[in-house]
């Protein structure tokens, strides 16, 4: 409990999470139709993976079925844009399948019928180098549905011979530093590799006490645990929706082993982002 | 620890990890745990700066035969009953012989007497009480009270109740009936500021493990005996702009 300046007395929220007595009282006063209600709904939120050509689910997990050495994921509009852009447009990419989920924020769609603004998460590889995978996912993963995501995606026998790159975004107000977020030269980039990452990253490694959470932590963390060469590309930006200056900052990662041999024109792929970039701006008045 | 509130007990976990520079023996990887990655918490120097964190470890320091679990983020929604299970069951194959959690209860709901007295309280599972009752009646401490397990109901029957503690009870009754030998130590707070209650359940932890040179009678000199981790920075934000004044 809290006081307010106003004078009244109200819950005051606990760091520590939910409080857990409320959930212990909740499965105690639970009767059965409640269980099947959150068990429906457990099911309307597990994340599958389909084939493309079939849209039946896969049988095990993405990484088991198929081989890889590489493995690029993006996450986020930017992030996704920035593969487009420069990755999937210097070769022949085939989508292997792709996750569908439904949460609160987002349900993904359909990459066959996809309209540039809603929510994907595609799988592809590329068709002279079948083992080089590329995430593109735009929906926004829940807490629930990340570990899910990775055992339908990564499966429980990981492998160590493989590279992962990962790219998001976050906003810059989440940067901690000593001084004000507001005088900092936004977009930047900053990287967290896992133990056997040993290649240098491109641009300064992200210090305490920063961290990263959702669906890019959890990639990392599964690498880190499992000993898996991984490297986590972040862009710091005050935009969070799709902005040429924010794709633009993840370039330094062309020049690195990652996405080396992936990228063949660059000014051509620039070209192609601000042609995405049009494409997506909705003149916005007070009436939009 | 527990994840509670104020977030006391990691706190008071970083304070010990940092000060005996335990090492990193391993990850409890759960699915129970919102996912949450970062460099080294406990970076004295740039050299080793740059070591990945997630958000369950193991630390260890092999001279105390001391076992360091750290927490670094909350419990996903139906989730937390499925880890305390995982934790007991880890803690009883890997052969611990006792477990102590730290942890936290909201002060708010302290009962008059509770107020009077010291903020600081244990309990001891069956198990562990025949070897340790002797020295923690020793020290004088306090055990938790029993309340009204409904409070609005005044002929309610009395049992222990830890408001704010998160898995604290749960781990605590489970620890009970598996028998396992566990004590749980706990500080009434407020969310706020809490590394001073931080402090406080250390020197309270460390009266009965002695992992540090016991206090002297100078209170003052608390603060300095604990090394704070570099992870403390900014623990209130980002600096502020300039043009704000």
């Amino acid at each position: 409990m809290a006081a307010t300046f106003f004078g009244e007395v109200v819950k005051a929220p606990c760091r520590a999470g939910t409080e857990d007595e409320e959930e212990e009282e909740e499965g105690r006063r639970e009767t059965p139709e409640d269980r099947e209600v959150r068990q429906q709904l457990a099911r309307k939120r597990e994340v599958r993976l389909l084939r493309r050509q079939t849209k039946t689910s896969l049988e095990v997990s993405l990484l088991e079925k198929y081989p890889c050495s590489k493995f690029i994921i993006a996450i986020g509009n930017n992030a996704v844009a920035f593969l487009s852009s420069f990755v999937m447009n210097s070769g022949v990419w085939e989508e292997v399948g792709c996750a569908k989920l439904w949460n609160e924020w987002c349900r993904t769609a359909d990459t066959t019928h996809l309209s540039s603004t809603e929510a994907f998460c595609g799988f592809y590889h590329l068709k002279s180098n079948p083992s080089v995978f590329l995430c593109q996912c735009s929906c926004y993963v829940a807490e629930d549905q990340q570990y899910q995501w990775l055992e339908k995606v990564f499966g429980s026998c990981p492998r160590k011979n493989m590279q992962i790159t990962i790219l998001t975004c976050r906003h810059v107000t989440d940067y901690k530093t000593l001084e004000s977020t507001g005088s900092l030269p936004s977009p930047f980039l900053k990287a967290l590799k896992t133990q056997n990452f040993k290649d240098p990253a491109c641009c300064p490694l992200l210090e305490q006490p920063n961290i990263v959470h959702d669906l890019p932590a959890a990639v990392l963390s599964y690498c880190q645990v499992w000993k898996i060469p991984a490297i986590l590309y972040l862009c710091y930006t005050d935009v969070m929706k799709l902005d040429l200056i924010t794709v633009e900052a993840f370039k330094p990662i062309l020049s690195t082993r990652s996405l080396k041999g992936l990228v063949k024109n660059i000014p051509q792929s620039t070209e192609i982002l601000k042609k995405l970039m049009t494409t997506n701006e909705i003149q916005s008045n007070i009436y939009t | 620890p527990a994840v509670s509130v104020g977030n006391v007990g990691q706190l008071a976990m970083d304070l010990i990890i940092s000060t005996l520079n335990m090492s990193k023996i391993g990850y409890f990887y759960t699915d129970c745990l919102v996912p949450m990655v970062g460099n080294n918490p406990y970076a004295t120097a740039e050299g080793n700066s740059t070591e990945l964190s997630i958000n369950a470890e193991v630390y260890s320091l092999p001279s105390r035969k001391l076992v360091a679990l750290q927490l670094r983020s909350i419990f996903i929604k139906y989730k937390s009953k499925p880890f305390c299970e995982k934790l007991l069951s880890w803690v009883k194959s890997s052969g611990c012989a006792r477990v102590i959690v730290l942890s936290s209860s909201h002060s708010y709901q302290r009962n008059d007497l509770q107020l009077r007295s010291t903020p600081f309280r244990y309990l001891l599972t069956p198990s562990i009480q025949r070897s340790v009752q002797n020295k923690i009646k020793s020290l004088n401490w306090q055990e938790m009270e029993k309340s009204r397990c409904i409070p609005e109901i005044d002929d309610s029957e009395f049992c222990i109740r830890i408001p704010g503690g998160g898995i604290t009870k749960t781990l605590y009754d489970e620890s009970c009936s598996k028998e396992i030998q566990m004590a749980v130590l706990l500080k009434f707070v407020s969310e706020g500021d809490n590394i001073p209650d931080a402090l406080g359940l250390v020197e309270y932890l460390n009266e009965w493990l002695q992992i540090i040179k016991p206090l002297s009678d100078d209170p003052t000199a608390s603060t300095s005996r604990w090394k704070i981790p570099s992870s403390w920075r900014l623990l209130f934000g980002s600096g502020l702009p300039p043009a704000l004044f």
